[in-house]
């Protein structure tokens, strides 16, 4: 029973707590034993509430036993990713600075969560403040990737990808700032989305980069993600930068699921030199499906992109610099050196800030100090914002060719925990292709599209859409998902060793 | 580092002489909005510490600033009224700094695009020729928000140096702020002290008739700096400037300058230079003292809020803002000024006096305009300076002293009753006609009394009773003092002496 | 490529005393190291973007988003505190103040 309930898709399980054929709580207990299970070596959770996990499916029971009409994801169990704020559970950013700090407020995502009956099962591990690409920053430790133990699980949101791999939970919120939800399902065979900067409110985001940050959904499939994108997704008037537009019909498009007649354009700068070969391979099939399920194939080329990266690398760590200011031992987090001599405030927090805070975390800031000085404001910072200029109209005028771009979402598939970490400009490069996005503020997908043939380690596609054109990357998604589905006879998590 | 050891300084009268003073100010407003700048917490003076207080104005990891509809208008009224330009677009900036009193360790604030810019306000200051106009160029007014209180613990006078630690509230985090800043003022020569006190009464003029702020400078809610150079002559470049902080008062702000001129001339005559550096005014002692050292090493890395969107203020409604403005306070006093028929001198009393509404509204309540200015700009402004309160905060208000003016237009008040009406409406006894009531203060208006007192007195001093009735109609004060007297001043002493002169037969 | 600008350790210590972080005076050389070679690869935005490119700080052209004057509820200064490392009289305890603002 307990296996069958925690291979059930999103959808299946809201379905069968709607119908009364299992109880919310029943599903609830059956991802918690699960985590009880397996993640001491996956170790995809920082927090996991208990309590509060069964508290909220026992209230969705009681809603059903009373009539109420459920929503579409009620008694479904989620990981939340540890940069959300959840009112009185420990929000740590995987960062030492905010150790034992619990929230006296709720993100507007989490809020959205709760009042949808979603049951949250805990907090997932990521890169300190969201900045890496491996969860080998969390001061807590690496998230070991499902697939392989020894390996990566992506980054920062590793935590939320992995919990969704390793069965831990059908449904995890991710946030990308540079590709932080696409990269992790890329490398663990999962589905996941970074919608329309905008789409989905930041107020209790722990802000990386303000300009770049959005989240999204994880999931095992595209319709799921669809549902959680149309639960947390909406205007807010919390966040400023909140579209006021409506939600588009994510679920309607994943369902729908048909290419035929679509332009499909594969970015020529995004995916020669320096892809893995067998990412290429799958990616290259998965190409040919599309264009046999009827969708037009076209190159198209975004000439600016080669610069992205650079442009990504002064404007995440200048934002950065000043959103983690506030990090400074006074109003909440810890506190270093207050009993050692008689420190100013001045020392103390500088000691805290230096003790709080880890190599990557450091490096950033100091890069994003230096590119905001003065003196460098406009050959860095400036110029960053002009390049992002380019890169939008990279994509407008491909926008013009093509309905949707395609890319292989990560250059490579999973590598070794520790292999990168000691190369900061290495392991930046994982990002290279899903960076556009975030700086032009369109909306991408990673799916699963097989395995690649050196390594047997999963590989995925990223499909990008214009801004507010979230539901396209549904459609698109869906339709190859259910062909490589054919093509495979199961889905491609039953590949994985079994924890 | 704060000592109040005072430098040394020239005679007044000798800088002016030797040097040519220029200005600059800076005033903070604190607006009056029903919430903050970026949140909606309430903006109550005198709250419990951290009471009023969210994650936003905490700063709180995952919080995020929403801009305050009303602040964007006010700003725009504010640099409307000052004859500014409005931008057609512009942004939030943050102005990144470590300090414990900021939650977010930058605050968000307006840099290169500023919502009002270039306008000017004209201020009138009475000189040796008369009263003359000096234009203050107005180079900016921009948003930005409030940090919270720090009070200092241990220690010897609660201030920073020496203290053992402080307590933070922030209450006051987030309050929306305007900063108004002058272009450099030049020209002013002698009067440089006098324009500035005159340009900040101006501004808190023009705030109060739009309603924007309770401009109350005691409770910091409008903050002023003032930014001061000497140079040798009008034609020779500026000197270096000092900015003394932390003057607030209007009458500071006119001793601020001046001393820091009379400072800043020995430093120079002796052949020093300058400091660039913030200087803290002393109320107590009216000296400024050296803060900290401005240097080219701070670098508040502005950069555009990536959390906020741009302001574009709709044209159509600027100019609807624009047409719904409050008259100029200038233009308004003259108008006030020729219908009282009323002297220069006597309207700036009423002005510097801080009185001109209330003056206008007891007028318009039926007193006479001199009545009122006696009352408000004479009595009442002295009791709420020893009060150390504004004068709209004594409880009194222009219907009671109207009202008490009536009654003695009626003759049913003397002079000093009324006075004494008044003081009883100070002491919370009610309104004039309660009070008067209450302590059994009406004009004693019945003859009979009168005349019983008018005899009393005439036995008691027969001389002076023979003197009026040879016609030494002066010596009647006598009697009459002494009716008053036995009557405990509630007597009219005009109908006493008409009274007292029949009763002897003796016309005047 | 830019050329690698040069990163000194003075540079390091003036920016960890902007960004207030108390460095391990050891730790100096290694990030002079690492942020010249980061800033040396980031450096080439400066080949692309003209000055008639103009610069794009917010992804959507979102404009004149407001709140309305109207108040909402504050935590209670209990729940403003609770996450304070330290705390005394309802207000946030710091150590001395050196700099004076």
């Amino acid at each position: 029973m307990t296996s069958e309930l925690i291979s059930l898709t999103a959808a299946e399980t809201a379905s069968k707590v709607a119908s009364g054929e299992v109880s919310a709580v029943e599903v609830a207990n059956a991802h918690l034993d699960r985590i009880g299970a397996v993640d001491e070596r996956v170790h995809a959770f920082l927090y996991v509430d208990r309590e509060g996990a069964i508290a909220a499916a026992d209230a969705v029971d009681k809603a059903r036993a009373a009539g109420e009409q459920l929503s579409p994801l009620a008694g479904v169990p989620l990981a939340l990713k540890d940069v959300m704020t959840q009112k009185g559970i420990p929000t740590t950013c995987g960062s030492k600075i905010l150790e034992g700090w619990r929230p006296p407020y709720d993100a507007t995502v989490t809020a959205r969560l709760k009042a949808a009956g979603v049951v949250i099962l805990g907090k997932t591990n990521m890169d300190e403040f969201a900045m890496g690409s491996s969860t080998e920053h969390s001061a807590y430790g690496p998230t070991h990737n499902p697939w392989d133990l020894d390996r990566i699980p992506g980054g920062s949101g590793g935590g939320s990808a992995a919990a969704v791999a390793a069965f831990e939970a059908p449904l995890a919120i991710g946030t990308d700032t540079g590709g932080s939800i696409r990269q992790p399902a890329a490398v663990t065979g999962t589905v996941g989305v970074k919608p329309t900067y905008g789409a989905v409110s930041r107020y209790g985001l722990v802000a990386l980069a303000s300009s770049l940050d959005q989240a999204g959904p994880c999931s095992r499939t595209v319709l799921d993600a669809a549902l959680l994108h149309s639960v947390i997704a909406g205007h807010d008037p919390m966040d400023s930068t909140s579209v006021t537009d409506p939600v588009p019909d994510v679920v309607g498009a994943a369902l729908r699921a048909d290419v035929k007649g679509l332009k499909i354009g594969i970015v020529r700068e995004l995916g020669g030199e320096g892809y893995q070969a067998g990412v290429r391979q799958r990616f290259d099939e998965a190409v040919t499906i599309l264009e046999g399920l009827g969708a037009e194939i076209v190159e198209v080329s975004c000439p600016h992109f080669p610069y992205a990266l650079a442009a990504y690398y002064l404007i995440l760590p200048s934002e950065c610099s000043s959103n983690l200011a506030k990090f400074d031992g006074v109003r909440f987090g810890i506190r270093v050196g207050e009993g050692d001599g008689d420190p100013s405030i001045e020392q103390v927090m500088g000691r805290t800030r230096a003790a709080g805070f880890g190599d990557e975390t450091i490096r950033r800031i100091m890069l994003g100090t230096y590119a905001l000085s003065a003196g460098y404001y406009d050959a860095y910072y400036g110029q960053a914002q002009k390049v992002r200029t380019l890169i939008q109209r990279d994509f407008a005028a491909a926008f013009a060719q093509a309905d949707v771009l395609i890319s292989p979402t990560a250059p490579t598939t999973a590598f070794k925990l520790g292999e990168k970490l000691d190369d900061p400009l290495a392991m930046y490069l994982n990002d290279v292709a899903t960076i556009p996005a975030n700086l032009a503020g369109i909306p991408g997908m990673s799916l699963p599209v097989g395995l690649a043939p050196e390594d047997g380690l999963p590989v995925g596609l990223q499909i990008m859409a214009p801004a507010l054109a979230d539901d396209r990357l549904y459609n698109v998604g869906a339709a190859l998902e259910a062909a490589l589905l054919q093509t495979w006879g199961h889905p491609i998590l039953q590949e994985a060793p079994s924890l | 580092m704060s000592t109040s050891t005072a430098d040394a300084v020239v005679p007044y009268d000798e800088v002016v002489a030797e040097f040519d003073p220029v200005l600059g100010l800076e005033v903070h407003v604190e607006l009056g909005t029903n919430t903050k700048m970026f949140c909606g917490c309430p903006t109550e003076f005198g709250a419990e510490p951290n009471t009023q207080v969210c994650p936003v104005c905490l700063g709180l990891p995952g919080s995020m600033p929403a801009v305050n509809a009303t602040a964007v208008e006010s700003a725009i009224r504010i640099g409307l009224a000052l004859n500014c330009k409005i931008a057609t677009w512009c942004r939030f900036a943050r102005k990144n700094y470590f300090y414990p009193d900021m939650p977010k360790n930058f605050q968000t604030s307006q840099y290169d695009e500023p919502i009002c810019y270039d306008g000017y306000l004209d201020v009138d200051v009475e000189t040796d020729e008369g009263m003359k106009t000096f234009r203050v160029g107005i180079e900016r007014a921009h948003m930005e928000e409030d940090t919270g209180k720090t009070s200092h613990q241990g220690g010897a006078t609660g201030r920073i140096h020496g203290a053992d630690y402080s307590l933070v509230d922030y209450n006051r985090a987030g309050i929306p702020l305007i900063e108004i800043v002058t272009k450099t003022i030049e020209g002013t020569g002698k009067y440089a002290p006098e324009v500035a006190r005159a340009y900040v009464t101006a501004l808190r003029e023009i705030l109060r008739g739009l309603g924007v702020s309770d401009v109350k400078m005691e409770q910091g809610s409008l903050r002023c700096d003032a930014n001061v150079s000497l140079r040798p002559s009008p034609d020779a470049k500026f000197g270096t400037r000092t900015e003394t902080k932390n003057v607030n008062s209007l009458r500071s702000i006119e001793r601020a300058v001046r001393y820091e001129m009379t400072r800043q001339a020995a430093v120079l005559r002796a052949g020093g230079t300058i400091i660039q550096e913030t200087r803290h005014w002393h109320e107590d002692t009216g000296i400024t003292t050296s803060g900290r050292e401005k240097s080219d090493a701070e670098d508040y890395r502005y950069f555009p809020e990536p959390d906020l969107v741009p302001i574009a203020p709709d044209p159509a409604w600027v100019e609807k803002l624009r047409s719904e403005l409050p008259e100029n306070p200038a233009v308004y006093q003259a108008r006030l000024q020729a219908a009282w028929g009323i002297s220069d001198f006597d309207m700036m009393a009423v002005v510097r006096s801080g009185a001109l509404d209330l003056v206008a509204e007891t007028v318009a309540l039926g007193a006479d305009q001199a009545a009122a200015r006696k009352w408000w700009v004479g009595e009442l402004t002295r009791i709420a300076n020893d009060r150390a309160v504004e004068l709209t905060e004594l409880p009194i208000t222009p219907a009671d002293v109207a009202r008490v003016e009536a009654l003695v237009g009626e003759g049913a008040l003397n002079d000093k009753l009324a006075r004494q009406v008044i003081e009883g409406v100070l002491a919370g006894e009610g309104s004039p006609d309660e009070v008067v009531a209450a302590r059994g203060l009406a004009v004693v208006s019945d003859d009979g009394p009168l005349l019983e007192a008018i005899d009393a007195a005439l036995a008691e001093s027969p001389d002076v009773a023979e003197k009026i009735r040879s016609g030494k109609v002066a010596a009647a004060g006598a009697i009459v003092g002494a009716v008053m007297k036995a009557t405990r001043g509630q007597a009219d002493a005009g109908r006493v002496r008409e009274l007292l002169l029949e009763r002897l037969g003796v016309s005047e | 490529m830019s050329e690698t600008p040069s990163i000194s350790r003075e540079d390091v210590a003036h920016l960890a005393k902007l960004a207030r972080i108390d460095l391990p005076p050891e730790s100096l050389d290694h990030y002079a190291e690492q942020l010249a070679v980061i800033l040396g690869a980031v450096a080439q935005v400066s080949e692309v973007a003209a000055d008639d490119v103009p610069a794009t700080s917010h992804p959507l052209p979102l404009v004149n988003v407001f709140r309305e004057d109207v108040v909402r509820g504050s935590l209670t200064a209990e729940e403003a505190l609770s996450g304070a490392p330290s705390v005394e009289s309802d207000r946030f305890r710091v150590p001395r103040i050196l700099d004076e603002e």
